[in-house]
């Protein structure tokens, strides 16, 4: 609302959205910035108010308050037909009365388009299911329809393609391989994505920015790495991977580091990485970032560049590519570790220990934050 | 393929049910089905040769009948009342187009728009049936009365002088076919209505939704999605008032006058006062071979079987 159109160019950009229902706000006052031409994933548990906003969007859904801009045009008032946005569904919505064919051709019918034989042959080409053009969608499997759904959504070339959970209901290896086709799609036609899911992993492979939602609100925006490694809410430190959260205090601070003291010690944090506003933090570091050593041959192993703590592992479990440990740390606070397979013997449990970690790998959140936010265990749902 | 059963498992791979190949589990059908084909056997089968037996005899009430394969039954009865035949399938034509006219919007508002007062709406829908259905049949006279507030109303506003030059009224209604096409719309108009809120009910509405995102008005997507998909429930409701509209002779007893009585009226006045069994039998077959040749020829064409 605060800004014209023109000061928000192409793509799809959403200004202060807005939706409650009754007394209860799923989406409490987003904006986002989806530059042309990138694949963009909403990500969160369910109940975060992603689908919502992906529904506003396509004008299934009318907003309290916002704008939404597509290609510089607030569309936020328009109906759904009128949009230049296309829906992939979560139960992918095909029509059961008309062919694949019809079912394709749907949108361009509906337009009064020209070529649409041409058209639609070439999309359920793209998808290697021209064969099938005069079946009905029952007589597809999963995924094939969801093939169908797409393209069905694609050919009518929309600025924007809203997906809505669209992997939801295939099964795990399924997913994975449309994973990748959807990611080949998207850079062959070069349209914009919309991605909501609740799948943090299928977020991060398809994803060029990620914003990850929490009630109502988007917690963090930006690139899978950037959201992985630096995390700056405890909600996004759960809910994307797993993380060690210490409690702590912001103890002083020297060139670029802040030093946080811990009952398991005094560790240290890159500036740049520590999103605390008061003294009180939570340290953070990912499991596979940790080392593990023996105490009794530590002290030669642990570089001075490295954060390290000691206890006793109270638990191993053997994975195969990995082997996941708990270890009980001063403070009665117990730290995961992800230690690789290269070869070095299984550590077991009651041996006293030594983890480090290069101190470059360390972040920091607001100490006044619920650490279990994130956590499967903790959600409503 | 059913809609039915394709729907809900959109995504899903249909897993069959794996039926047991004992000999026992391929009998359960056949017991499960007894007690209805028993029923079908006593009250059909049997009535239907009786009846087949009947129009085939000769004979009168004071010497008895005899069975004389008498085929001139059949030409006699369908020339004679050939006009009542028109009639029925005219008026129960007419009571179903203005049946479906009037119950596809109240199913899909109940449907559709209906929220929590759904419930109430539906029984709302069969309330009638809680009155004798000859008490609501009279009813009708008084409300089409010649003094009362229809015609009072038609007259005032010359919408009469319209309806009778079309030849729907003659300054009046009652005794009129429009009454009896009206008082049949009426009394079958919850069966028009529950399978039509059947189909309209278990649409799934994503598709509705489909349709608008795919650049579909209202307008479009009702034409495009909601009708096409509601067609089994068009089909049946149509049905479920057609067949026994044809048959009925009650509204046409009170809302018509003997000029215009239709082929139940004939078949009720040959059994029970004329006494001819032999005609009254050849006309209930000639009706019900009728009745089945159209409804067969009316489901072939609306080429619904795989819908429904």
């Amino acid at each position: 609302m605060t800004e014209s159109a023109d000061a928000v160019g192409s793509g799809l950009h959403v200004r202060g959205l807005v939706k409650k229902y009754g007394v209860f706000t799923a989406v409490d006052g987003i904006d986002l910035d989806v530059p042309e031409g990138s694949f963009f994933a909403l990500l969160g548990p369910s109940g975060c108010g992603k689908t919502t906003t992906l529904r506003m969007v396509a004008g299934l859904e009318e907003p309290t308050s916002g704008a939404i801009y597509i290609g510089g045009d607030d569309v936020s008032r328009r109906r759904a037909y009128q949009r230049p946005v296309n829906t992939v569904f979560q139960n992918y919505a095909l029509f059961p009365h008309l062919s694949i064919f019809e079912n394709v051709a749907f949108g361009l019918r509906r337009r009064r388009e020209s070529n649409i034989d041409k058209r639609v042959m070439e999309m359920l080409e793209l998808v290697e299911l021209a064969h099938l053009a005069q079946r009905k969608p029952t007589q597809l499997s999963g995924g094939q329809q969801q093939r169908v759904a797409v393209v069905r959504a694609l050919v009518n070339r929309p600025q924007v393609l809203l997906l809505d959970e669209p992997l939801g209901a295939l099964d795990l290896k399924l997913r994975r391989q449309m994973q990748l086709e959807l990611k080949r799609i998207q850079m062959d036609v070069g349209i914009t994505f919309i991605h909501v899911t609740h799948d943090q992993e299928e977020a991060m492979t398809m994803a060029d920015t990620i914003a990850v939602m929490n009630q109502g609100h988007v917690e963090q925006l930006g690139e899978p790495a950037q959201l992985y490694e630096n995390p700056v809410s405890v909600f996004v430190a759960n809910f994307l991977g797993q993380s060690n959260l210490l409690r702590g205090t912001a103890s002083g601070s020297e060139s670029g580091w802040i030093t946080a003291s811990t009952p398991a010690g005094a560790l240290r944090i890159p500036k740049e990485r520590s999103s605390a506003s008061g003294s009180d933090v939570l340290v953070g570091v990912r499991p596979e970032k940790l080392h593990v050593h023996e105490s009794a041959d530590a002290g030669a192993v642990v570089p001075g560049s490295h954060n390290s703590v000691t206890g006793r592992i109270v638990d191993a479990s053997f994975i195969g590519v990995s082997t996941q440990y708990l270890v009980d740390i001063a403070g009665g606070q117990q730290l995961t570790v992800f230690s690789q397979n290269t070869g070095t013997s299984l550590l077991r449990p009651g041996t006293d220990v030594v983890l480090h970690w290069d101190a470059a790998h360390t972040f920091a959140l607001d100490g006044a934050e619920d650490v279990r936010s994130g956590l499967d265990d903790s959600e409503a749902e | 393929m059913s809609i039915a059963a394709a729907l809900p498992s959109a995504g899903g791979h249909s897993a069959r049910p794996a039926g047991g190949p004992s000999g026992r589990g391929k009998l359960t059908p056949y017991f499960l089905l007894l007690p209805a084909g028993l029923a079908l056997l006593v009250f059909y089968v049997l009535p239907t040769i009786t009846l087949a037996t009947t129009s085939l005899q000769t004979g009168s009430l004071e010497k008895g009948y005899t069975l004389t394969w008498h085929w001139p039954t059949y030409g006699e009865v369908l020339t004679q009342y050939w006009p009542q035949f028109a009639r029925s399938f005219g008026y129960a034509a007419g009571a179903t187009i203005l049946a479906l006219i009037i119950a596809y919007p109240l199913a899909y508002t109940i449907a559709f728009k209906a929220g929590r007062w759904r419930s109430i709406m539906l029984t709302l829908v069969i309330a009638p049936f809680f009155t004798s259905f000859l008490i609501r049949t009279l009813a009708w006279r008084q409300i089409l009365a010649d003094e009362g507030p229809v015609v009072s109303f038609m007259k005032s506003t010359g919408l009469m002088h319209v309806t009778d030059w079309i030849g729907m009224t003659q300054g009046r209604i009652l005794a009129t076919g429009t009454a009896v096409v009206i008082g049949l719309a009426y009394n079958f108009l919850p069966f028009m209505t529950l399978p039509l809120y059947n189909s309209l009910e278990r649409m799934d509405r994503g598709l509705l939704k489909a349709s608008e995102d795919l650049y579909a008005n209202s307008w479009t997507t009702f034409w495009k999605v909601t009708w096409p998909l509601s067609l089994p429930g068009v089909v049946g409701g149509t049905l479920l008032t057609f067949i026994p509209a044809a048959g009925d002779y009650v509204n046409q007893r009170f809302l018509g006058t003997i000029d215009n009585t239709m082929a139940g009226n004939a078949i009720d006045s040959l059994f029970l006062q004329q006494r001819q069994y032999p005609q009254a039998a050849a006309l209930s077959l000639v009706l019900m071979v009728a009745i089945i040749v159209l409804v067969s020829v009316y489901v072939k064409r609306s080429g619904t079987e795989e819908l429904v």
